[in-house]
């Protein structure tokens, strides 16, 4: 009991490496390091991918760990992609603005910037005032700081209201989807002064770095996300190791009795949905730079639903099969939905994966509620021949002197 | 000297249904307490309330020496300021070790920032390996809970609320589901920890109630009917005609 926390946790060392791994193999390989088998755009697809697997082990945290079925995550991680592109569209157009107005006679005033960057970014939804909530746009520092604070904040207050009137089960998890929508609904309109429909552009330009090509810069977001998910998965899995880990794990299993133990369970809740609301914001703020746009589509409900099918399919309750359901069910989904699957002739009918991928996602996720309940992560207990006896939740035995379990599985 | 639980003129009621009427009762600082009763007498009910499970319409329950009004506080607060309570069911984390159990169970800071900092020491280890001794858990402390027989889990369950130190522990129905030589043992754990706190059991078996050998409240639809040793109590007419008799 005394080892160290990775030699009681051999798979986040294992985690480590199979990422630095695949970093570096990915980087030796891509077109802004020269042999180029990688293209750029697929060094995004796979950076993006990454910052995916981030949100799904929060996911993986609040869900599979503490029994919170959260379905309005992904409105976190969206708002962080928000908060990070009202700096990058802000500080990229105050450049355009000034580069444009320089060859005038007179000295630019910083009324006339302000006046050209409201009308580049606004025009669009026919205004050139700059709403309040870009007030601190022109400071990376702000906005990175904005990033972690707003998400956190509107976990806390929603996480404070929800907890304290003990809103457990389906009840919070189609609470948190009417969040999520409200969210969505309010950047929709025009006037919420994050460009309505059209979203935030342009994310993909860093500002100042005009001459950095994409190819290296693709690079830069694919380290960051791979050092954001490494990071990630260490502080989550020191998390759920030792004491804490257990109370969370006591909450999923039966919560009234955590709370005749003394512990407040509303109070870890909201702090599991603050740190995983935080984590999802920093995932969101690391993608969206990599995706180049946002919009309030992003917030869709179903876009959480889809994390925790990630997660499920993946396997709850294991932070690297929160890691693997994310990375393989994306993938598949953009190969799917992106028209390069081959199609199947069935001679009376064809079946196209763009329209059919959704159907067989979903009959892959009743099929693993189902069949695994463990998910794919389920088959390292193969590997590691760490069985469960079927038990049927019933004891193996009724009392003392009869069959245990260790003597049972062989 | 002073009571350590004062439940003064509690009343509530579901659905129309009086479960407890007007009910005051007064625990004492290590004592040993039975409380028996025909079914529906409001026995959990009364036990839901002082843990904060269920809040009554009216009355008070006073709580140690600084005379906490213990139905302002939630559910943990009131674990927290010393009363611990056994289920009738034993309820144990199934998918954890007995270790992290009792782990779980031990005084510690409760808040999620003092957990998340906290380490177990070489002294909390020992305690805990103590504990799992006391409660003939020694040899099991690394398998999981729900392996154990249903005797074990019920001895886990006591060895958790050792662990918590509470000062006043409500046992319910503490002998349902055990075997002969585990009821003497648990009488015998249950009169040993009321020389050091306030123990309160729960009880339908009057055989048990006899071994506990400790004065005894009788309780009918939601009221105190009558209060005394057991002799004192069976020889009471209207004890007798309610329970006794049927």
């Amino acid at each position: 009991m005394t080892r160290s926390f990775l030699a009681r946790n051999p798979s986040v060392l294992i985690f480590l490496a199979a990422l630095a791994l695949f970093t570096v193999t990915v980087t030796i390989l891509a077109e802004g390091f020269g042999i180029g088998l990688v293209s750029t755009s697929f060094v995004k697809v796979l950076g993006k991918t990454l910052c995916l697997c981030l949100v799904a082990i929060a996911m993986d945290l609040i869900w599979g760990y503490a029994g919170v079925l959260s379905l309005g995550h992904m409105a976190f991680f969206a708002l962080g992609g928000y908060l990070i592109g009202m700096w990058l569209m802000y500080a990229r157009t105050e450049e355009i603005v000034i580069a444009s107005l320089a060859g005038q006679a007179l000295p630019v005033t910083p009324e006339e910037i302000r006046i050209g960057i409201g009308t580049q970014i606004f025009g669009v939804v026919g205004g050139s005032e700059i709403p309040w909530v870009w007030g601190l746009a022109h400071s990376l520092t702000a906005q990175l700081m904005l990033v972690i604070l707003v998400p956190g904040l509107l976990a806390t207050i929603f996480g404070w209201l929800a907890f304290r009137s003990r809103v457990t089960g389906v009840y919070l998890s189609i609470l948190t989807q009417a969040m999520t929508l409200a969210l969505a609904l309010y950047l929709f309109q025009n006037d919420s002064g994050l460009r309505g429909n059209n979203g935030l552009s342009g994310l993909q330009n860093l500002p100042g770095l005009d001459a950095v090509p994409q190819a290296t810069l693709s690079l830069w977001f694919f380290w960051a996300s791979a050092f954001a998910l490494g990071g990630g998965y260490v502080i989550v899995a020191v998390i759920v190791s030792g004491k804490f880990g257990s109370v969370i794990r006591a909450i999923r299993d039966d919560e009234a009795r955590v709370r005749f133990l003394g512990y407040s369970v509303e109070g870890y809740k909201l702090f599991l949905f603050t740190v995983t609301a935080i984590i999802a914001a920093i995932a969101g703020a690391l993608y969206y730079p990599q995706a180049g746009i946002i919009n309030p589509a992003e917030l869709a409900p179903i876009a959480s639903i889809y994390l925790a099918v990630w997660v499920a399919i993946g396997g709850r309750g294991r932070l690297y099969g929160a890691v693997i359901g994310a990375a393989l069910v994306s993938l598949l989904s953009s190969w799917f939905t992106g028209g390069r699957a081959p199609s199947i002739d069935l001679g009376f009918y064809t079946i196209n994966w763009v329209d059919w991928w959704s159907v067989a996602l979903g009959a892959g996720f009743v099929a693993v509620t189902l069949f695994a309940p463990k998910g794919i992560g389920g088959l390292f207990d193969l590997y590691a021949g760490r069985k469960v006896p079927d038990r049927h939740g019933a004891d193996l035995g009724p009392d003392n002197g009869s069959l245990q379990e260790k003597e049972a599985v062989k | 000297m002073t009571a350590l639980l004062e439940v003064n003129a509690i009343s509530v009621t579901f659905d129309g249904f009086r479960a407890i009427n007007n009910l005051s009762f007064a625990v004492d600082d290590s004592e040993l307490r039975a409380i028996i009763g025909p079914n529906g007498a409001g026995k959990t009910t009364f036990m839901d309330i002082v843990t904060g499970k269920t809040r009554p319409d009216t009355g008070t329950v006073i709580w140690g020496d600084r005379a906490i009004n213990l139905l302002k506080l939630s559910e943990a607060q009131i674990a927290r300021a010393g009363v611990g309570r056994k289920f009738q069911r034993p309820t144990v984390f199934e998918d954890q070790t007995v270790a992290e159990n009792l782990m779980l169970a031990l005084k510690a800071p409760r808040s999620p920032f003092a957990v998340l900092g906290w380490r177990a020491a070489a002294k909390d280890r020992a305690r805990v390996a103590e504990l799992a001794a006391q409660v003939g858990l020694r040899d099991a402390l690394a398998r999981k809970s729900g392996e154990l027989s249903h005797g074990q889990k019920q001895w886990l369950e006591i060895g958790m609320l050792l662990a918590q130190e509470p000062r006043l522990l409500l046992v319910d129905e503490p002998a349902a589901g055990m075997t002969l030589a585990e009821r003497e043992a648990t009488t015998a754990l249950l009169v040993d920890l009321a020389k050091t706190r306030a123990v309160v059991v729960v009880e339908h078996d009057m055989e048990f109630v006899r071994r506990l050998n400790c004065k005894v409240t009788v309780l009918h639809e939601g009221s105190v009917l009558a209060e005394g040793t057991l002799d004192h109590v069976t020889r009471n007419q209207q004890v007798i005609d309610v329970y006794l008799g049927r």
